[in-house]
C-alpha cells in the first residue's frame, strides 16, 4: 500500500461515517483524485484492500462517473459549461477562446501539466451565463475576452489555492445570485476543494 | 407580480454572515426545532406537513406528506437530502446550500423527529464545491452545540448528519440511482419494483429522499403552521417556490414567488423582459426535460398543474428564456447532447437514442440533413418514449430517455419549419 500514514487517516476517518463500508467509495476516489491528480492504479488497489471490494468494483464505479479522471490532469482544470443557458449566451465563444489558449481539444491536457481543458454539462450557474470552473470553483459571467485574461492569470501567478471569489472579481461579470460575503476558501488539487473528513461525528 | 419572502428570509436580511449559525440563531434559528423536539409529536409534525400540501421541489412534484406517511418501519430507516442538483437552468438549490445550511438542518432535525430516523445524508453534487463547504461547515457547528449528535437540545433525539460529495452524474439525481451512488455503486437507476424507496431505499431500508428546497420549508412550515403555508399560492401549488430564470433576460437569477402568476408577467416584472427588448420566441417552463412552450403562449399559469394540462412540467422551476434570434436546432442539440452524456447506459433505447438523436441533430444543424432526417429523428424518440405524448410513456427504466425526447417534440410540433429550412431539398452530386 503506497497511501501514506495520513492519507490512511483520513481515509478511515471517512470510512467509520457510514453503516457500510462500501459507501465510502466516492468519497475515497475524491481523496485519490487530489493525491495524484486522477485514479491511479495504485489507489484503485487500495481502496480495494480499504473496502473489501475487488479492484474491478473499484474501477467499474471510477470510471461511471465524470469527476474522477482516469489519466494524469493538469493542475488546473479548466471546465466551461456548454448546457441550454451557457449554449444561448454564446459559451462556444469561451471554448473556443480557451482552446485557443491552451492549444488543447476537450479533455486533453498540456505536456507541461499546467492546463487541462472540458466542455462540460450544466454547472448549476445558469443565471451568470456563460460560466466556467477551475478545479471545480465557479466563475459567472465570463466572455472571450475575460477568459482570456484569466488563463493568463492562473498560468502567470501559478496560484496554489483556486478561490471563486478571487476569480469572481477580477475576470467574472454577471451572477446567478448575489455571493454575499468574501469567501476564501478554496480547490488546492484538481478534486473538488471540500474536506472530507470531520463531516460528522464531531467528538464531544 | 412580487416576491413573498419565507425561505430566502434570512439570508436576505444578513447577506454577510446568514451561512454562520450565529447568524442564524440571532434570527430564532432552532428555535422552531427545539420546540418541536421539547413539546410536539412526530403525528403532530406530519399531520403540518400534510395540512400544508407541500409537493417536492424536485422535479416530480410528489406531495411531500404522503411520502413522509409511506415510510415502513424498521430500526434502521434514513433521510436522504438530494442536493444533486443538475437540471440545466437549475440554480436555486445552490443558494439554498450557499446561503442558509442552517436552515436546511434544521428542517432535517424536525424531518427526522417525525420519521424517527437517526442518520441523514446530504447528497451534494461533486461540482457544487463551496456549497459543499458550507454545509459542512454548518453541520460542523451544529454538532458543536449539541444540536446534532446525541440527546439533541436535552431531548431523546439522536441525530447524525453526513455530508456525500457526488462526482458528477446528473443521473443521480433520480433517486433510486442516488441512492446506489451512495452506497458506493455506479449511479445506475433501480429496476421497479420495489416502487418507492420509502419502503426498500439506502441498504434496502426505509429511506426518505427528499429536495434541499423542500426540506428548507420545513421549518417555516413547522413555525406557522401547515395551515398558513396552505394559504400562500393556489390549490394544488401551495406555498413558495424559488425559480431560477436564465436565458435571454434582463436580470436572470433565483425568484422566490407563491406559484400562480403567468410566466409572462414573472418575465417581464421580476425578470425585468427580455435582453434587448427581443421577443421570447420560445422557452422552457421546468428545467431541460421539460417539452417547451411557444413566445404566444406566455399567459400560461405557473403552478404544477397549469403547466401539466398544457403538455409540460414546472419540473425543478427552471425557466430558460430564448428569443427570437435563437437557433432553435442547435438550442435542442445541447439539450440532447447533455442527455446523451448523462444516460447511464442501461437501457438500450436511452443509450442509443440519445446519441443518434444528437448524432442527426448535428448533421441537420451543419448543413447536411437529409429529407428522411425527420421522420428518423420521430421514429428514434418513439423508440425511446411510445407515442411521443405528455406525460410520456417510457421504454426505459427511469424518465431520462424520454427527457431528451422532451425537445425534439417541441419542435416537430411548433418549429417544424425551422428544422426544414435546414435540410437542403436537393443535393448536388
Amino acid at each position: 500500500m503506497s497511501w501514506d500514514k495520513t492519507l490512511l487517516k483520513q481515509a478511515g476517518e471517512i470510512i467509520e461515517l457510514y453503516p457500510q463500508k462500501r459507501s465510502a467509495l466516492g468519497p475515497l476516489l475524491h481523496l485519490a483524485q487530489s493525491k495524484d491528480g486522477y485514479i491511479s492504479d495504485d489507489s484503485i488497489s487500495v481502496i480495494s484492500e480499504l473496502l473489501g471490494i475487488t479492484e474491478v468494483q473499484v474501477k467499474s464505479v471510477s470510471t461511471f462517473y465524470s469527476m474522477y479522471k482516469q489519466e494524469p490532469t493538469g493542475k488546473y482544470l479548466i471546465s466551461v459549461c456548454k448546457s441550454i443557458s451557457c449554449e444561448i449566451n454564446n459559451s462556444t465563444e469561451v471554448i473556443d477562446k480557451v482552446q485557443e489558449f491552451t492549444g488543447l481539444n476537450n479533455n486533453e491536457t498540456d505536456e507541461d501539466g499546467l492546463f487541462s481543458f472540458e466542455a462540460v454539462e450544466c454547472i448549476g450557474a445558469c443565471g451568470g451565463a456563460p460560466a466556467m470552473q477551475v478545479n471545480y470553483e465557479t466563475v459567472e459571467g465570463i466572455n472571450a475576452e475575460n477568459v482570456f485574461s484569466l488563463c493568463s492569470w492562473l498560468k502567470e501567478s501559478a496560484p496554489e489555492v483556486i478561490v471563486a471569489d478571487e476569480m469572481q472579481e477580477n475576470f467574472g461579470g454577471i451572477k446567478s445570485f448575489d455571493w454575499a460575503i468574501q469567501d476564501n476558501t478554496g480547490a488546492t488539487s484538481t478534486a473538488p476543494g471540500f474536506q472530507t473528513l470531520k463531516t460528522s461525528k464531531v467528538k464531544k | 407580480m412580487r416576491e413573498t419572502i419565507l425561505l430566502t428570509q434570512h439570508m436576505r436580511s444578513n447577506p454577510e454572515d446568514s451561512h454562520l449559525i450565529d447568524s442564524y440563531e440571532k434570527n430564532n434559528g432552532y428555535v422552531t426545532a427545539k420546540k418541536t423536539l421539547l413539546n410536539s409529536s412526530p403525528e403532530k409534525i406530519l399531520e403540518e406537513i400534510k395540512s400544508s400540501n407541500i409537493r417536492g421541489r424536485g422535479g416530480a412534484g410528489f406531495p411531500t406528506g404522503v411520502k413522509w406517511g409511506f415510510l415502513a418501519e424498521d430500526e434502521d430507516r434514513y433521510l436522504v437530502i438530494n442536493a444533486d442538483e443538475s437540471e440545466p437552468g437549475t440554480f436555486k438549490d445552490r443558494i439554498l446550500l450557499e446561503r442558509d445550511p442552517h436552515q436546511l438542518i434544521e428542517g432535517i432535525i424536525i424531518t427526522c423527529f417525525s420519521a424517527n430516523i437517526k442518520k441523514a445524508f446530504i447528497y451534494i453534487r461533486g461540482e457544487y464545491a463551496k456549497p459543499a463547504r458550507r454545509v459542512q461547515q454548518a453541520v460542523e457547528q451544529a454538532y458543536q452545540k449539541g444540536y446534532l449528535g446525541n440527546k439533541i437540545f436535552g431531548s431523546d433525539m439522536d441525530l447524525d448528519i453526513v455530508v456525500h460529495l457526488g462526482a458528477g452524474a446528473y443521473i443521480c439525481g433520480e433517486e433510486t440511482a442516488l441512492l446506489n451512488s451512495l452506497e458506493g455503486r455506479r449511479g445506475e437507476p433501480r429496476l421497479k419494483p420495489p416502487y418507492f424507496p420509502a419502503v426498500k431505499g439506502l441498504y434496502m431500508k426505509p429511506t426518505l429522499v427528499n429536495n434541499v428546497e423542500t426540506i428548507s420549508s420545513v421549518p417555516w412550515i413547522i413555525e406557522n403552521g401547515g395551515e398558513e403555508y396552505n394559504k400562500l399560492g393556489v390549490e394544488g401549488s401551495t406555498g413558495t417556490r424559488i425559480f431560477s430564470l436564465s436565458g435571454h433576460i434582463n436580470k436572470p437569477g433565483n425568484y422566490e414567488i407563491e406559484m400562480g402568476g403567468s410566466f409572462g408577467e414573472f418575465v417581464e416584472t421580476l425578470g425585468g423582459g427580455i435582453r434587448n427588448s427581443k421577443k421570447v420566441k420560445a422557452y422552457i417552463p421546468g428545467g431541460a426535460s421539460a417539452p417547451w412552450f411557444r413566445g404566444d403562449q406566455l399567459d400560461i399559469k405557473m403552478t404544477i398543474d397549469d403547466v401539466a394540462n398544457n403538455n409540460s412540467m414546472l419540473g425543478s422551476g427552471a425557466v430558460v428564456m430564448m428569443d427570437e434570434d435563437t437557433n432553435l436546432v442547435s438550442a435542442a442539440k445541447s439539450i440532447v447532447s447533455f442527455f446523451a452524456h448523462e444516460s447511464c447506459g442501461q437501457c438500450t433505447p436511452c443509450r442509443e437514442g440519445t446519441t443518434w438523436i444528437e448524432m442527426i441533430l448535428d448533421r441537420i444543424a451543419s448543413g447536411r440533413g437529409r429529407t428522411s432526417d425527420i421522420n428518423l429523428l420521430l421514429d428514434v424518440c418513439d423508440n425511446i418514449s411510445p407515442g411521443l405524448s405528455w406525460p410520456p410513456k417510457m421504454t426505459t427504466i427511469c424518465p431520462l430517455g424520454p427527457s431528451a425526447v422532451s425537445p425534439i417534440t417541441s419542435l416537430m410540433n411548433d418549429f417544424r419549419e425551422e428544422v426544414e429550412r435546414l435540410i437542403p431539398t436537393k443535393v448536388l452530386l
